[in-house]
C-alpha cells in the first residue's frame, strides 16, 4: 500500500478495501517510527489528520468523492494552513499557528485530501539542503548521512521514504526539482502563475511557485489537477481555463523533439550524473523522440542574477517580520530599534540573514542600477535563450542538479558551492518556465540521479506525458529506500 | 534687507484620500472612526503568506483627477516597495508609485487676492501617483508603551505633487484650497481634514529677488488646515530669511509645525534620510490603463468648474468673480443653478447675489454646508422673483429670508402672506399717504424748497414711515418728486 499510486490509492478506497482513516494511519504511524530518523515533519496532528480523514470517509460513503478524496498529502510547513503551526522553518514563526488557509491548501482540502502534517524545510525556503531549518536538518531516506536537497528537503524525504503518498514543495531556484533529485522522486514546477501564491509565505515573489512531489509523473499530473487554478487572491495568478494536465500521458513520444543545451553537459557535472542522464536520453530516443543540440549562452549568469533577485525581494518580503504583530519577539530590549534588531538577529538563521544583507545591500541607493536593474536585464536575456531554443525543440533535458546528494555539512559553511548546486535549475525559475525532475538512475553511492525536463510556458501537459512514457518503459521511480 | 527682498518659493505634496469602500489592496473597509483594529484584514495586518491585489475604483479615481487637471493618465504605470520600519507600517514596506505614477503633469488656476482685485495664476503639477496610507501609532494611554491601529492601513491615497509655482503663503492656500475642491468636485475624496482625508506637505525656500536659482528647501510635513498651511510657511520662510540673513545657511530637512507655537522644528537632516530602496513590487503587475478605460470615465465625468464658470458667465451674464464664486464648490454651484431653473434665466444675476451674500453669510455663521441649508433652491428663487417684480425691498426680503430659514411658511408667498410684508406699489394709495405727508411737514416742504437736500430724504422718510416700510421707495421718490414740482 505505501508504494502504491494515487490512481491505485483512489480504487482501494473507492472499493472500500481500505478506508480513509486506515490509510492515513497506516502513514501517521511510519511517520511516528521515522520521523525520528529523517526529521521529515515539523508537524504531525494524529488527531487533526483522522478528523480530516473521517470527513472524506463520509464523503466517499456518499459518493461525492473525487480522485484525490481521502488521499493523504504531506504540505511544506510554507503553506499557511489553518491552526496548523506554519513555522517556514525558522524560529521567527516558531509560534505562528495561522488563522487562515493558502489556496493551495484550501483547493486540496476541496478535493478531500487529507493533512497528514507540515514538512520540514530550509528557513524561508532559504537553502538547498534543508540544513538551514530552525527545526534541524532532514536526513535523505538513501543515506541518512546525506543532505535529502532543499528547500523541499521535508517533502522530498518524506514521499522518499513513503511517509506520504504526496507531498506539495516549492520552488524559487529548484527547491521542488532538486530534493525530487536528491530522493529520487518526480516533482514539477508549473509555469509561473499557474498555481497561487496566495497564503504561501513569500521567499521572492517573483520566482515562487507551488507545485507537487510525488512518486510518479500520473501522481503529479493528478496534483496538479487540484493545485493549479486562477486565484483572483493572487494578482499574479494567471487567467486561463482550468486545463487536465493528465490529459496527454499516455500519448506517444514519437517525432518528441528534445533539446540538449551544451551548456548542462558542461564542466561542473558530476560523471556520474551525466552518465545515468545520457541514458535516459538514450531510452527517450528508444521511445522515438530526437535529440536536438541547443545552447542556452546567458545560462551562465543565471547564479549571478538569481542572488541578486532573489535576495532583494527576500529582503523586503521578510520585512514584515519585526515581532511587533505576530512571530517572534525578543524576550528583552530597550527601545523600538532595539525590539527589531533583537527579535530580528533571533528570529532569523545565519542563511536568512544573509541574503536580507545582500538584498539591503543591491537595493541601496547607488547599487539599484548596477545590481538589481543589471540582473533584470539578464533575466530578459535568459528569457530570450531559452524562447530561441524552443524553436528548435519541444522539450529541453538535462542532468537537475550536479551531483547526486552530497554529504551532511559538506557545503554548509561554503555558500557558493551550495548555490552551486542550483546552476541547472535557477535559470527556469528566471524565465517562469515550468520544469520538472524524474529518477533516471542511480550514481555515486547508488544514489539516485534526476533527469531535467523543461518545457516551454504552460507545457506541463506535454512534460508530464513525456515523463509519464519514460516511467512506463523503465522503473526508477519504483525504487525506494530501504528503511 | 528684510523679508520683501526675498522670494518664496513654494512646492506642495498633498495626500489626499479616495473615497472608495475598501481599501487600495484588500477588501476591508475604508470607514473612518472605528474601534481600533476592526477594519484590517488579513492582507492589512500584513500575516505571512498574503498578497496585494489593487482596488480598481481607486484607480477609477486617479484617472478622473488626471482627466480634470489635464495631465497625462499612464497607460502603463507601476507599483514600487517603499521599504522602512516603523510599527504602524506592517508589511516593512508602503506600496506606491515610484518611477511610473499613474497621472503627470497637467495643473490648476488658482485665485489669489491682490488687494481688491483677484488676480489668476496657472500652478503646474509634477504628478499624481497611487498609494496606500499606513496605520497609527496611538502614544497616549498606554503608559510607556505605544498602541497600534491599523484601521488605517491601506486606505488608499492619492499623492499630488505640484512644481515650486508658488511664491506666497497665500498662493500655496489658494492653490491647497482650488485642489480641495477639485477633488470633491470631482467625488474622489470627502475633503475631511480633520480626519485627515486631505492633508498638505509643503516644500519651502527662499531666495533673493531676482536670483533664478532654487534656495535649499525644507518640507513641512502633515499640515491639515488651512490656517496651518499659511501660518507654517509664514514662519518657516520668516525663518529661512532670518538664517540666511545672520550668515547661516538652511540645510535640507524635515520639519515639524507645532500649531500651538505656531513654529517648525526639525525632525531630520537629510544626512538622515532614509534610503527607501524602491522595487517594483513583484506581487502586483504593472497598472496598464486602456484608452477605452480612461473614455469610460471621461464620459462620466461631471462638468467642471472652470467649463461651468465659463458657461455661467455666458449663459446667465454673470461677471468672472461671481461665477468663480458660484464654482468654488460643486454644491454652491448646484445650488445656484437649481434656483435660476426655478425662476428666469433673467433672475440669475439676482439669485447669485443671494446664494454668495445672506445665504452664503447664514451657512457660514452657522457651521452648515450648503447641502445642509434648510432653504430649498426653489425657496430661494420664489423669493428672489418677488424681490424682481418688486413686491419686495430688499429690507423685507432679508425677513422674508429669515422666515424660510425658520420654516416659518412653504414659500416667499406664504411668508409675505403671513407678515403683511407686501410692498405698497398701488400709486393712488401712495399719492393719498405723500399728500398727508407734504400737509404734514410744511416745514421740510419749505427746507427742500429753499434748496436743502436733505430735506426730501426726510419727507421721503416720513412717507415710509407712513407705510411701515412697506412703500416702494422708488415709487415714493417718483411721487414725491412729481408732487414738489422737483
Amino acid at each position: 500500500m505505501i508504494n502504491a499510486s494515487l490512481k491505485e490509492l483512489s480504487a482501494a478506497l473507492a472499493a472500500k478495501q481500505l478506508s480513509s482513516v486506515e490509510l492515513a494511519g497506516l502513514f501517521l504511524d511510519r511517520i511516528e517510527r521515522l520521523n525520528p530518523l529523517l526529521n521529515a515533519f515539523i508537524t504531525v496532528d494524529r488527531e487533526r489528520s483522522l478528523a480530516m480523514a473521517r470527513e472524506a470517509d463520509a464523503r466517499i460513503a456518499r459518493g461525492e468523492s473525487g480522485p484525490l478524496t481521502g488521499i493523504p498529502v504531506a504540505h511544506k510547513d510554507i503553506f499557511c494552513a489553518e491552526g496548523w503551526l506554519t513555522s517556514c522553518g525558522s524560529k521567527m514563526l516558531s509560534n505562528f499557528v495561522s488563522p487562515y488557509d493558502a489556496t493551495v491548501i484550501e483547493r486540496f482540502k476541496a478535493a478531500g485530501t487529507v493533512t497528514l502534517g507540515k514538512t520540514n524545510m530550509d528557513e524561508f525556503a532559504m537553502g538547498s539542503s534543508n540544513e538551514t531549518s530552525f527545526y534541524g536538518p532532514v536526513k535523505n531516506p538513501w543515506d541518512t548521512a546525506a543532505v535529502p536537497g532543499g528547500s523541499s528537503g521535508g517533502s522530498a524525504a518524506a514521499v522518499s521514504a513513503r511517509l506520504t503518498p504526496a507531498a506539495t514543495g516549492t520552488d524559487t531556484g529548484g527547491s521542488i526539482r532538486q530534493p525530487a533529485a536528491l530522493c529520487g522522486l518526480t516533482g514539477l514546477k508549473p509555469t509561473y502563475g499557474v498555481v497561487s501564491r496566495w497564503g504561501m509565505i513569500a521567499f521572492a515573489s517573483s520566482l515562487d511557485q507551488g507545485g507537487p512531489m510525488a512518486k510518479s509523473a500520473e501522481d503529479c499530473a493528478l496534483l496538479l489537477n487540484a493545485m493549479a487554478g486562477f486565484d483572483e487572491r493572487d494578482s499574479t495568478s494567471l487567467e486561463r481555463p482550468a486545463e487536465d494536465y493528465a490529459r496527454d500521458l499516455d500519448k506517444p513520444l514519437a517525432g518528441l523533439r528534445i533539446g540538449l543545451p551544451k551548456e548542462f553537459f558542461a564542466e561542473g557535472l558530476s560523471a556520474d550524473v551525466a552518465q545515468a542522464v545520457e541514458a535516459a536520453i538514450a531510452e527517450y530516443r528508444r521511445l522515438g523522440a530526437v535529440a536536438v543540440n541547443i545552447s542556452l549562452p546567458n545560462m551562465k549568469l543565471s547564479v549571478p542574477a538569481y542572488y541578486v533577485i532573489a535576495p532583494a525581494e527576500a529582503s523586503s518580503n521578510l520585512s514584515r517580520f519585526d515581532g511587533v504583530r505576530y512571530g517572534w519577539r525578543a524576550p528583552q530590549y530597550g527601545d523600538l530599534a532595539d525590539m527589531y534588531c533583537k527579535s530580528r538577529a533571533q528570529g532569523f538563521g545565519a542563511e536568512v540573514k544573509r541574503r536580507i544583507l545582500i538584498g539591503t545591500y543591491v537595493l541601496s541607493h547607488g547599487y539599484y542600477d548596477a545590481y538589481y536593474l543589471q540582473a533584470q536585464r539578464i533575466r530578459r536575456l535568459i528569457a530570450a535563450d531559452f524562447a530561441e531554443a524552443f524553436k528548435s525543440c519541444d522539450l529541453i533535458m538535462g542532468p537537475t542538479s550536479p551531483s547526486v546528494a552530497f554529504g551532511l555539512g559538506a557545503k554548509a559553511g561554503d555558500p557558493v558551492q551550495m548555490y552551486l548546486s542550483d546552476i541547472y535549475t535557477i535559470a527556469i525559475n528566471l524565465a517562469g518556465l515550468p520544469g520538472m525532475s524524474i529518477p533516471c538512475g542511480t550514481g555515486a553511492r547508488n544514489l539516485p540521479v534526476g533527469l531535467q525536463i523543461i518545457g516551454d510556458y504552460f507545457g506541463e501537459a506535454r512534460m508530464l506525458n513525456a515523463a509519464h512514457q519514460y516511467q512506463l518503459a523503465t522503473d526508477w521511480h519504483r525504487r525506494a529506500p530501504a528503511l | 534687507m528684510g523679508i520683501a527682498n526675498w522670494e518664496i518659493v513654494i512646492g506642495l505634496e498633498t495626500h489626499a484620500q479616495l473615497n472608495t469602500a475598501s481599501k487600495i489592496f484588500s477588501g476591508a473597509s475604508t470607514a473612518f472612526g472605528a474601534a481600533p483594529n476592526t477594519q484590517a484584514c488579513a492582507v492589512d495586518i500584513a500575516l505571512p503568506g498574503v498578497l496585494p491585489v489593487l482596488n480598481r475604483g481607486a484607480v477609477e479615481r486617479a484617472i478622473r483627477f488626471g482627466l480634470a487637471v489635464g495631465g497625462k493618465v499612464a497607460p502603463r504605470s507601476v507599483f514600487a516597495r517603499k521599504n522602512y520600519f516603523y510599527p504602524d507600517l506592517p508589511k516593512g514596506y508602503q506600496i506606491s508609485q515610484y518611477e511610473l505614477p499613474v497621472v503627470s503633469g497637467g495643473g490648476l488656476t488658482i485665485r489669489v487676492s491682490r488687494g481688491d482685485t483677484a488676480e489668476e495664476k496657472f500652478v503646474r503639477l509634477t504628478r499624481a501617483h497611487l498609494e496606500e496610507d499606513a496605520g497609527k501609532s496611538l502614544h497616549e494611554d498606554f503608559h510607556g508603551k505605544s498602541g497600534i491601529d491599523l484601521n488605517r492601513a491601506g486606505t488608499p491615497l492619492l499623492e499630488i505633487v505640484s512644481e515650486p509655482d508658488m511664491r506666497s503663503a497665500e498662493e500655496a492656500v489658494a492653490y491647497a484650497k482650488a485642489l480641495h475642491a477639485l477633488v470633491r468636485w470631482i467625488d474622489i475624496c470627502d475633503g475631511n481634514m480633520q480626519e485627515g482625508s486631505f492633508r498638505c506637505d509643503a516644500n519651502v525656500s527662499v531666495r533673493p529677488k531676482g536670483s533664478d536659482t532654487l534656495g535649499t528647501r525644507r518640507e513641512i510635513k502633515n499640515l491639515n488646515s488651512f490656517r496651518f498651511l499659511q501660518q507654517a510657511i509664514e514662519y518657516e520662510a520668516r525663518w529661512q530669511v532670518e538664517t540666511l540673513e545672520d550668515g547661516g545657511r538652511i540645510h535640507q530637512a524635515t520639519v515639524l509645525f507645532d500649531p500651538a507655537t505656531g513654529e517648525t522644528r526639525a525632525m531630520r537632516s537629510k544626512e538622515e534620510a532614509h534610503d527607501y530602496r524602491y522595487f517594483p513590487d513583484p506581487d502586483l503587475l504593472p497598472l496598464e490603463i486602456s484608452a477605452a478605460w480612461i473614455d469610460e470615465v471621461k464620459a462620466g465625468m461631471p462638468e467642471l468648474p472652470e467649463a461651468m464658470q465659463a458657461r455661467f458667465e455666458r449663459d446667465y451674464g454673470l461677471s468672472a468673480y461671481d461665477a468663480a464664486t458660484l464654482t468654488a464648490a460643486r454644491e454652491t454651484a448646484a445650488y445656484f443653478e437649481q434656483a435660476v431653473a426655478a425662476t428666469d434665466a433673467a433672475n440669475a444675476k439676482l439669485c447669485a447675489n443671494w446664494v454668495m451674500g445672506e445665504l452664503a453669510a447664514r451657512l457660514n455663521r452657522e457651521e452648515k454646508d450648503v447641502a445642509a441649508a434648510p432653504l430649498a433652491p426653489a425657496q430661494l428663487a420664489g423669493l428672489v422673483a418677488r424681490i424682481a417684480d418688486g413686491t419686495l425691498s430688499s429690507k423685507m426680503a432679508k425677513e422674508v429670508f429669515d422666515g424660510l430659514w425658520n420654516g416659518e411658511g412653504k414659500d416667499a408667498d406664504a411668508i409675505i402672506e403671513a407678515k403683511g410684508l407686501k410692498q405698497i406699489s398701488d400709486t393712488g394709495a401712495l399719492e393719498m399717504i405723500i399728500d398727508e405727508v407734504l400737509a404734514a411737514n410744511p416745514k421740510s416742504v419749505e427746507e427742500f424748497r429753499a434748496g436743502k437736500e436733505k430735506a426730501f430724504n426726510a419727507l421721503v422718510g416720513q412717507a415710509m414711515k407712513a407705510t411701515k416700510g412697506k412703500a416702494n421707495p422708488q415709487q415714493v421718490n417718483e411721487l414725491l418728486k412729481k408732487k414738489l414740482g422737483a
